[in-house]
């Protein structure tokens, strides 16, 4: 038994954010990402994972920085809290710049494999 | 052996021991190897096999060990089998008499209690003194394994009740097995519970164990079908049909939050499941276990888990019992419930397309990742197996469950669940085992395995290529011990002394493993690590053709850690 809802809800209530809104180095932010270690839980491409944990997906389309920043801080659930003595709120920006970089998968639809 | 002839045992899983040689030297002369001596490479691999056989065969097999050194191997997959409620027939050897032990060693691997070690967590056990109290006891030992709740038991074999001749003119019996008939529960507390079922407005089951054998999952249809109500299951066996309109587990908080009646089957942890349920006390439930659970417990270790407040319980085998309730619960249906049901069924089928479409798009994210993500590893492999007659026999949580969510699991032998007590070096013998059973039924097995999980003991391998057990093996190559990755890192956040040293002990790399290389030095043919999501599909069409061809095949993937 497995939270999926509550997954799901995270990210169907995330808003559309540009790089160019976001700002932050995402080539620095992609190798934040993987030292980190928030792909252990999250995926390399920030895809989640559906089960122990179920960790919601982060890309692409993540949260807006403020919002990513205070979850960090003082997360709900399973997500140990990260302080900004272990990752800076700039480190952050790089990171969402990196989240917001990766581009959307396709379509449902157009994959053969995933067809019901 | 005669008597483990009349038992009925197919196979002896077994790595070979001084202390039950006479036992070996029995099947493979005297018995002409019928039972089929099955040459495992540690004892922990000789029970995991027997764990997962028992799984797809419904019976155990003879498995055989040292009394001291050999158990104590042993311990911790009899212990996973114990929590998982499965059948295990073991038998040790060991010297008794203090006058017929052989030297230093045979000192060292005797002892005065066998099976003290491991008597809390298996079921029975007893050290025969003579020839026919040894076969009194083993047929009762397999009789008592075999009655619901299934479990471990052990018998110890005396080295001298072994090796001695029969004495002449001594009058031994076999006596006759008759199984025990798995507990029903009572007929007044069954038409109890078919009527506050019809009478419910959403109730929902969550089930366990409650497909022991194919006709759980056929019996679990049938009520479901009858009540129209929705079905969240553990994963702890096969027990519904993944793509049942009327199966709720993707969307199992929802499910359970809209629940006024919950029938726990066969479960495991009731309470963490149904928690978040009962702590709304705004809205009524009434909550009804039927379990076998509930008629043999032992003190010790807690697999019994937190206790479930319940309104009604049932001390009873799940599937024995639903045969009368299905049948109470029809007697009780009227025309005008039928209708109400009906509307239900629609809903929670709109409901669990709708949960099937997010796990679709989830199963999207990623897709073309390297290391590959394990979604589109599952999807793929799905594609080459569907055709199939497969038996997939892994536990599929640290593969976040994919295949159970993409793949079309109907029948009893699609899934055999988990390791029961999360014990690690579970996953390969016990994918060894079933591939036995299976191998019988021409099936192909298919076993996703965690790659810590198999250097627990990786000759098993050298078993399947010895034994031309035929099976696909896909390497979870996440290199590390993921879960205890994500734990370590935990720690460190929330002591807030950074994590750039976490991978120390968790990490499986620096060299990285070649399990190509390594599967090939036992014996079973092999390619990988592959990377690249489209290199997928041709290994694995490769791989099934081996395994078709009758025997064993691994694949090294490099994987997502979940």
């Amino acid at each position: 038994m497995r939270n999926l809802g509550l997954a799901m809800a995270v990210f169907t209530l995330t808003p559309m954010l540009t790089l160019a809104q976001n700002g932050g180095d995402a080539e620095n932010g992609k190798r934040l990402y993987l030292r980190n270690g928030c792909y252990e839980c999250h995926g390399t491409v920030g895809q989640g994972a559906g089960a122990n944990p179920v960790a919601p997906k982060l890309a692409p389309q993540p949260i807006p920085l403020a919002q990513l920043i205070a979850y960090v801080r003082k997360p709900a659930g399973g997500m140990p809290p990260y302080t900004s003595k272990v990752i800076s709120d700039a480190q952050l920006s790089d990171i969402r710049a990196y989240l917001a970089s990766i581009p959307e998968p396709p379509p449902v639809k157009d994959i053969p494999l995933l067809k019901p | 052996m005669d008597v483990f002839k009349s038992i009925g045992f197919d196979y002896v899983f077994a790595n070979p021991g001084g202390s039950f040689g006479g036992l070996h030297e029995s099947v493979i002369n005297y018995c002409g190897n019928n039972p089929e001596f099955i040459t495992c490479m540690h004892e922990e691999s000789s029970i995991a096999m027997a764990h997962g056989y028992a799984k797809i065969e419904g019976k155990p097999v003879l498995t055989m060990a040292h009394g001291t050194v050999g158990l104590q191997h042993a311990s911790m997959a009899l212990y996973n089998a114990w929590c998982d409620r499965v059948p295990i027939y073991m038998v040790i050897g060991n010297s008794l008499d203090a006058a017929h032990r052989g030297g230093e060693v045979g000192w060292d691997h005797s002892v005065q209690d066998a099976a003290a070690m491991v008597r809390d967590f298996t079921k029975w056990d007893d050290t025969p003194v003579s020839l026919q109290h040894f076969a009194e006891s083993a047929v009762r030992a397999y009789k008592i394994a075999m009655t619901p709740p299934t479990l471990p038991v052990v018998l110890i074999a005396d080295t001298q009740l072994q090796d001695e001749q029969i004495p002449a003119g001594e009058r031994l019996s076999i006596p006759k097995l008759s199984l025990t008939t798995p507990p029903s529960g009572d007929t007044g507390a069954i038409a109890d519970v078919a009527k506050m079922l019809v009478a419910a407005e959403n109730p929902v089951i969550v089930t366990g164990r409650s497909g022991r054998t194919p006709a759980g999952v056929k019996l679990l249809v049938e009520l479901a079908e009858t009540l129209q109500c929705g079905v969240c299951d553990q994963h702890l066996r096969m027990n519904f049909p993944t793509r049942h309109p009327l199966y709720q587990e993707w969307r199992n908080r929802a499910a359970l939050a809209d629940a006024d009646l919950i029938l726990g089957l066969e479960t495991a942890d009731f309470y963490g499941t149904i928690r978040p349920r009962v702590a709304n006390t705004a809205k009524p439930l009434k909550v009804i276990t039927i379990t076998s659970g509930d008629l043999y417990i032992k003190s010790n270790y807690q697999d019994f888990q937190r206790y479930t407040a319940s309104d009604l319980s049932i001390g009873a085998d799940a599937e024995a019992t639903l045969p009368a309730l299905i049948e109470a619960c029809k007697k009780l249906i009227t025309g005008d419930r039928k209708r109400v049901f009906e509307e239900r069924g629609k809903k929670l089928g709109e409901a669990s397309a709708q949960a099937m479409d997010r796990l679709r798009l989830q199963a999207s994210y990623g897709w073309d990742a390297s290391p590959i993500s394990t979604a589109r590893a599952s999807a793929v492999l799905w594609a080459q197996i569907k055709n199939e007659d497969w038996s997939y026999v892994s536990d599929a949580l640290f593969f976040s469950f994919w295949p159970l969510k993409l793949w079309d699991m109907k029948e009893h032998h699609h899934y055999i669940g988990n390791k029961g007590g999360a014990g690690i070096g579970y996953g390969s013998p016990a994918a060894v085992g079933a591939a036995v059973a299976n191998r019988r039924r021409g099936r192909l097995t298919i076993n996703i395995q965690s790659d810590g999980d198999f250097m627990y003991a990786p000759g098993v391998l050298w078993t399947a290529a010895h034994h031309k057990i035929p099976m696909l093996t896909i390497m979870h190559n996440n290199r590390a011990y993921h879960q205890e990755v994500m734990g370590i890192q935990s720690m460190a956040n929330h002591r807030s002394r950074g994590i750039d040293q976490i991978g120390i002990g968790t990490k499986i790399e620096d060299p990285f493993i070649d399990y190509a290389s390594l599967a090939k030095s036992l014996g079973v043919r092999s390619e990988g690590p592959i990377k690249d999501p489209k290199d997928l599909a041709p290994a694995f069409k490769r791989g099934i053709e081996v395994a078709k061809s009758g025997e064993p095949y691994l694949i090294d993937v490099w994987t997502q850690g979940r």
